[in-house]
């Protein structure tokens, strides 16, 4: 195989593992905030405090937590295939991605959240701040940079989940790397895939580390 | 300005309950500075948040302004805590904001409309004397500065009323003087009804006219420091705490209080004069308080002149025999 067919396939490759870990990225984002704020309002002594709710919304979370990806990627197919119309291709895998990054977002979430100091909410509801103005200007808005970091880390996670979901026909850096690399032995594919996805992940930590550092002002 | 009643909150947990507040009666009058002094854990801290319904009292009522807070809905009792200014021993400042920003962000909850935002702000901060620090952000503030941003937050919705929960535990001596300074002065220039809780001494000394001492969630004693002083009470002892021996041989010990106009008269000089005793001081202060000028001497009186003794009482001054 000759480097521009190896550059060809990985440039495939690459837009096709950027499509996926983007779309469930965005997903994730918007899925595991409304979890994590959800997990953190109700719990006892919260804005919405509601025990029952948080001990169920709880469970769902340590559920999706406990499986490891591979099996949950297999486990809802039903559920992906109901969603999308097929099991196969990249559109397939931004389904399981995001369902097995929710929960994972939302525990970071709500442990960013709870980083907020109490009086500081406190002093927002003696001001007279309605939950809405809470939740949106003090408690994400403080939360911020905890939550770029987080969305960073949790980026990084889903491009190694998509690796696993090119397994199962989901395309990208993960099943080139395992088709041509491991299984034809095209070790030049193999190098290039992991050069690929070494510098994609550095990018992704230096955009996070460069937005948590412009909002931070602790 | 704030009349409470009755008020009882209660902290359960599984194995045992604490009663942090039991049936305290408190009446701030309009443009009084009212100080409630305790040790950490003497419940002080919940009464205060009992007063804007950070914390549901389980008994009792509380009112500020005339408006009930016990019964009030949700939304009601929203807009009557703009009416009620707070600020917090560590400032509880948003830090993602700036200066200018954590002044507004008291006016976006109070619904002040954008335009009329910059000037209030501007307004606010020049009040405090933050005038040129708008644009910097918590972190780079000193903790003197912090509080400052934390006064002009807290008064933002133009309150009748403001609570203090610490305001300068967190703070050096010089520093607290002058957050002190600050806020008798918005009580002066405003009419700013305070309610304030702290530990320290100094705090009720400087502003506060009148006060309470507060120990196992009940109010010990009460009432204008000036008349504290007077009586027997604990606050005098605390106020102007005496380091000196209680008994000297052949002489009375006495522990002289004095408030008001007597705290300037030469009392101790008239004394000698007048009966021709010399009068020992074992230690003492005479201070300037926030509504009154007050002292205390720990004296010691050769053991035959009780007519001395009985003068000092007759002048008004308080005398009690040391020990």
């Amino acid at each position: 195989m000759t480097w521009s067919e190896v550059f060809e396939l990985l440039g495939t490759g690459l837009q096709e593992t950027a499509w996926m870990v983007g779309v469930a990225t965005l997903l994730t984002a918007i899925g595991g905030l409304l979890i994590g704020v959800l997990l953190v309002l109700t719990d006892k002594g919260g804005l919405l405090a509601a025990p029952p709710v948080n001990a169920v919304l709880g469970l769902i979370v340590n559920v999706g937590r406990s499986l490891p990806f591979i099996i949950l990627l297999v486990a809802i197919i039903p559920f992906t295939r109901a969603v999308v119309g097929t099991t196969i291709g990249t559109d397939a895998a931004i389904v399981p991605l995001t369902v097995g990054a929710i929960p994972f977002f939302a525990r970071i979430v709500e442990a960013a959240l709870r980083e907020v100091p109490a009086d500081v909410v406190a002093a927002s509801v003696a001001m007279g701040a309605t939950r809405r103005q809470i939740v949106g200007k003090v408690l994400l808005r403080e939360a911020l940079p905890a939550l770029i970091a987080g969305l960073t880390i949790t980026v990084i996670a889903l491009v190694g989940y998509s690796a696993m979901a090119g397994t199962v026909g989901g395309g990208g850096l993960g099943d080139l790397a395992i088709r041509y690399g491991y299984q034809r032995f095209e070790t030049e594919v193999m190098i290039a895939t992991v050069v690929a996805l070494v510098v994609f992940v550095q990018l992704v930590q230096m955009v996070g580390d460069v937005l948590v550092r412009r909002l931070s002002h602790r | 300005m704030i009349e409470i009643s009755g008020l009882r909150k209660t902290y359960r947990s599984r194995k045992r309950s604490v009663v942090a507040v039991d049936d305290v009666d408190l009446s701030v009058g309009e443009g009084e500075v009212y100080g409630v002094l305790g040790r950490s854990g003497a419940g002080k801290s919940t009464l205060l948040r009992c007063v804007n319904m950070l914390e549901r009292p389980d008994a009792g009522t509380v009112s500020v302004g005339g408006v009930e807070l016990t019964g009030l809905r949700r939304k009601q009792l929203r807009v009557a805590r703009h009416g009620i200014g707070m600020i917090h021993q560590h400032f509880a400042l948003l830090s993602s904001r700036t200066v200018a920003g954590n002044v507004a962000f008291a006016l976006e909850v109070t619904g002040v409309p954008r335009g009329e935002r910059r000037a209030r702000v501007a307004e606010l901060l020049e009040l405090v004397g933050l005038g040129d620090r708008a644009d910097a952000y918590p972190s780079q503030l000193s903790g003197g500065q912090k509080q400052r941003v934390g006064i002009a937050r807290a008064l933002a919705a133009r309150p009748k009323v403001l609570l203090s929960d610490e305001a300068t535990s967190a703070l050096d001596p010089e520093t607290t003087e002058s957050i002190l300074r600050l806020l008798l002065d918005l009580n002066r220039r405003l009419g700013l009804t305070i309610l304030l809780i702290t530990h320290e001494m100094t705090v009720v000394k400087r502003i506060c006219t009148s006060a309470a001492v507060m120990r196992d969630g009940r109010f010990v004693e009460s009432g204008r420091v000036a008349d504290l002083l007077r009586g027997d009470s604990e606050l005098a002892r605390d106020l102007f705490p005496i380091d000196a021996p209680v008994s000297v041989p052949g002489a009375t010990v006495l522990d002289v209080t004095v408030s008001g106009e007597d705290a300037d008269r030469p009392l101790l000089a008239e004394l000698a004069r007048r009966f021709d005793v010399d009068v020992r001081i074992l230690g003492g202060h005479v201070e300037t308080l926030a509504a009154t000028r007050a002292g205390r001497w720990r004296i010691a009186l050769p053991d035959d002149s009780g007519e001395a003794a009985d003068f000092l009482r007759k002048t008004g001054a308080r005398v009690e025999v040391a020990s």
